[in-house]
């Protein structure tokens, strides 16, 4: 019944649009065309207006571009293809929003930083240079920064590891259960906290400022991040490597070391490796308990060190030119060794990657 | 040898289960198996000892605390009658960050609708990659780019708030001075949480079965029909757990708002006037010239820091573990 009374209602009321499937519409590069316009129409009213904030230019832009969108389409089409286009130019502007900092970032970073840098500023510490004069550089950092991130990853890496493996292939009950939990609330431990646990450990047993009592917090801040990306790898690894090794005779710990940590080592790697690149931009912990130094000190076991996001915040708070210029420089050698341990991370989970992986 | 080892076993016994309990109780597997299980118990005793450690200091500065640990304003540990309290940081940071998570929760659920459902294939894919290196961005970075090249920029946005919003109470500016305010802070901690909420939203939309999707297009839904009747529904738990991750990352935030905050301790809903602090920012500031009492002090509000951020983390986690699928950890 119902059928039929749909059958009759329909032609009656797409017959008066002329063509039935040739509904009007606009062009695929409507969308383009309504932004450009927001654009324009945004830095036009900006310049008439003589507003000085191009963050206001951007608004005004992006909120023409929704409008122009929403009109444009209900007009020509529907309310209904005007919701969507709204939905998707709303869209493409929240995209568009969060590359500006990005891009800003990025650039004011490369921009400030290459007016320090030198191979000068690499090789040298900041011995005998006060704040407010140009010259030093970053060398004492760079060794604090390595020692201790080095030494982090020796403590976190098989501590995580091992975890990682006990979940996926022993854990069952109660007590994996518990793990996992704590392991995912721990990649959400601030960095400070994990510092000033150290602290209270430093003040308990009278220990002293160290690289070493950094790399301690900083491996607090490093397991569980391990322990996670070790065990999605570990999880991608096909059973039936496991099964084929244990029907012949295989022990489960040989299993483990020889099938299973092979197959998944390129996965392994890339998640230490970004890891590695979480923990070097950590300041928080430094500050509590590595002290910073002006001098070279490469023994990380005994006394002050210093750390490359702990120089820039030195240098930030000395706030003269030369210190804004040297804490940029630094901040681009951070950036850079942290976006070339991305990307070499990312490279070896791709070239490595397990065969299940699409 | 191993190979050796495991052919002898089988024989006698017959029946299935003694067989797998002589297979795995060779010293080998013995001994991995404890260091697994006991590198997984170290994780839970540092867990435990954490708590531990942080309580047992913040119990020793609180009892010589002369003001009320969570009412007073000001921070003073070294006077002659010790004063300290969180009050003006519990408010500072539990602002801030709702701020960022205001800001950032819309803009990055779009961002991730525009990299699972509106950006063209061929662009998805390296888009997606683009927003994790935001992440890896180091917070002190962050911060020296906010407090030199964001703070600048806001002044003219702060002025046309205040003007023409200014009747919120909300967007009063009263003090004259740099945009160094709790308000800048939310919009910093907002563009350092997008990622993680991106990212954990994205990989639940998608998740969404591409049947839901296909049989609201077939159905002559639009774009825009299909995200809000098939893919938001199925989202809303993954969305609302994206944001409580992004919330504890906030939360905990150092040193950017150490660097782009000028602290006071006054409580003022102007959110656009300079001052405020959050716990993080002020142990940053206030550990140099810390005493030994002033160290204890600082040690106990980061309790109250850890405690907060245990709560929120856990409960995002819980709610993530209803649907095992997708974890957002590896973000």
């Amino acid at each position: 019944m119902s059928n039929a009374v749909v059958q009759d209602t329909r032609p009656p009321a797409s017959a008066p649009r002329k063509g039935s499937l040739s509904r009007r519409g606009l062009p695929r590069w409507a969308g383009a065309a309504f932004g450009a316009a927001g654009i324009a129409l945004g830095c036009g009213i900006g310049l008439v207006f003589g507003l000085d904030s191009k963050v206001q230019w951007g608004l005004i832009s992006a909120i023409l571009f929704v409008l122009i969108s929403y009109v444009a389409t209900s007009v020509v089409e529907n309310k209904r293809q005007a919701k969507d286009r709204v939905a998707t130019s709303l869209v493409w502007v929240c995209f568009i929003l969060a590359l500006v900092p990005l891009v800003s970032l990025l650039w004011t970073t490369i921009k400030r930083g290459s007016k320090a840098l030198s191979g000068d500023f690499l090789s040298h510490s900041m011995n005998g240079v006060t704040g407010f004069e140009p010259g030093g550089g970053v060398y004492h950092a760079l060794i604090g920064t390595l020692e201790q991130v080095g030494i982090a990853t020796v403590i976190s890496a098989p501590l995580g590891l091992l975890t990682a493996v006990y979940l996926v292939e022993y854990g069952k009950g109660a007590l994996a259960k518990a793990v996992t939990f704590f392991v995912d609330v721990m990649t959400g431990i601030p960095s400070i906290v994990a510092g000033l646990f150290i602290l209270t450990l430093m003040l308990m047993f009278e220990l002293k400022p160290s690289g070493f009592m950094g790399s301690l917090a900083l491996s607090i801040l490093m397991m569980p991040v391990v322990v996670r990306s070790t065990e999605e790898m570990l999880k991608l690894v096909p059973n039936e490597l496991r099964e084929a090794s244990l029907a012949l005779g295989v022990p489960k710990w040989r299993t483990i070391l020889k099938v299973v940590l092979p197959t998944a080592i390129g996965g392994i790697t890339t998640g230490v490796m970004l890891a590695i690149a979480r923990i070097a931009g950590e300041t928080a912990p430094i500050m509590l308990l590595v002290f910073g130094s002006q001098l070279i000190n490469t023994n990380p076991f005994d006394g002050a060190q210093s750390s490359l996001p702990f120089y820039i915040w030195e240098q930030y708070r000395v706030g003269s030119d030369a210190s804004y210029d040297r804490g940029w420089a630094a901040a681009l050698v951070l950036i850079a060794f942290v976006m070339i341990l991305n990307l070499v991370a990312r490279g070896i989970a791709r070239w490595k990657a397990p065969k299940t992986g699409r | 040898m191993a190979s050796i080892t495991t052919n002898t076993p089988p024989p006698p016994a017959a029946p299935a289960p003694a067989l797998r309990r002589k297979s795995t109780g060779r010293a080998g597997d013995k001994v991995f198996l404890g260091l697994s299980r006991g590198s997984g118990i170290l994780l839970l005793v540092l867990m435990a000892s954490i708590a531990i450690f942080l309580s047992v200091r913040a119990g020793m500065a609180i009892s010589k605390d002369e003001g009320n640990f969570l009412t007073t304003f000001d921070w003073d540990p070294a006077a002659q009658k010790p004063v300290f309290g969180i009050a003006v940081l519990l408010f500072g940071t539990v602002v801030s960050s709702i701020i960022a998570m205001v800001i950032a929760v819309p803009i990055a659920v779009g961002i991730a609708l525009f990299i699972s459902h509106y950006a063209p294939r061929k662009l998805a894919a390296p888009l997606a990659y683009v927003v994790d290196l935001l992440a890896a961005v180091p917070s002190i970075i962050y911060g020296i780019w906010g407090a030199l090249v964001l703070v600048p920029y806001l002044e003219g946005l702060n002025s046309w708030l205040d003007e023409y919003l200014g009747w919120t109470y909300v967007f009063e500016k009263t003090e004259v001075g740099v945009a160094r305010s709790l308000f800048t802070v939310g919009i910093l901690l907002a563009i350092m949480i997008l990622p993680i909420v991106t990212s954990v939203s994205r990989e639940v939309f998608l998740q969404v079965p591409r049947m839901n999707e296909e049989a609201a297009l077939a159905l002559g839904a639009t774009r825009w029909e299909v995200i809000r009747m098939s893919v938001l529904p199925f989202g809303r738990s993954g969305i609302i757990s994206a944001s409580m991750l992004g919330l504890g990352r906030a939360l905990g935030e150092t040193m950017a708002v150490a660097t782009v905050l000028s602290p006071s301790y006054l409580i003022s809903l102007h959110l656009l006037n300079p001052g405020g602090g959050t716990f993080a920012q002020n142990i940053a500031a206030k550990f140099d010239e810390a005493n030994q009492l002033g160290r204890d002090a600082l040690i106990a509000s980061g309790l109250v820091l850890f405690v907060l951020t245990l709560l929120v983390n856990g409960a995002a986690r819980l709610i993530i573990a209803r649907r095992k699928e997708y974890s957002g950890a590896n973000a």
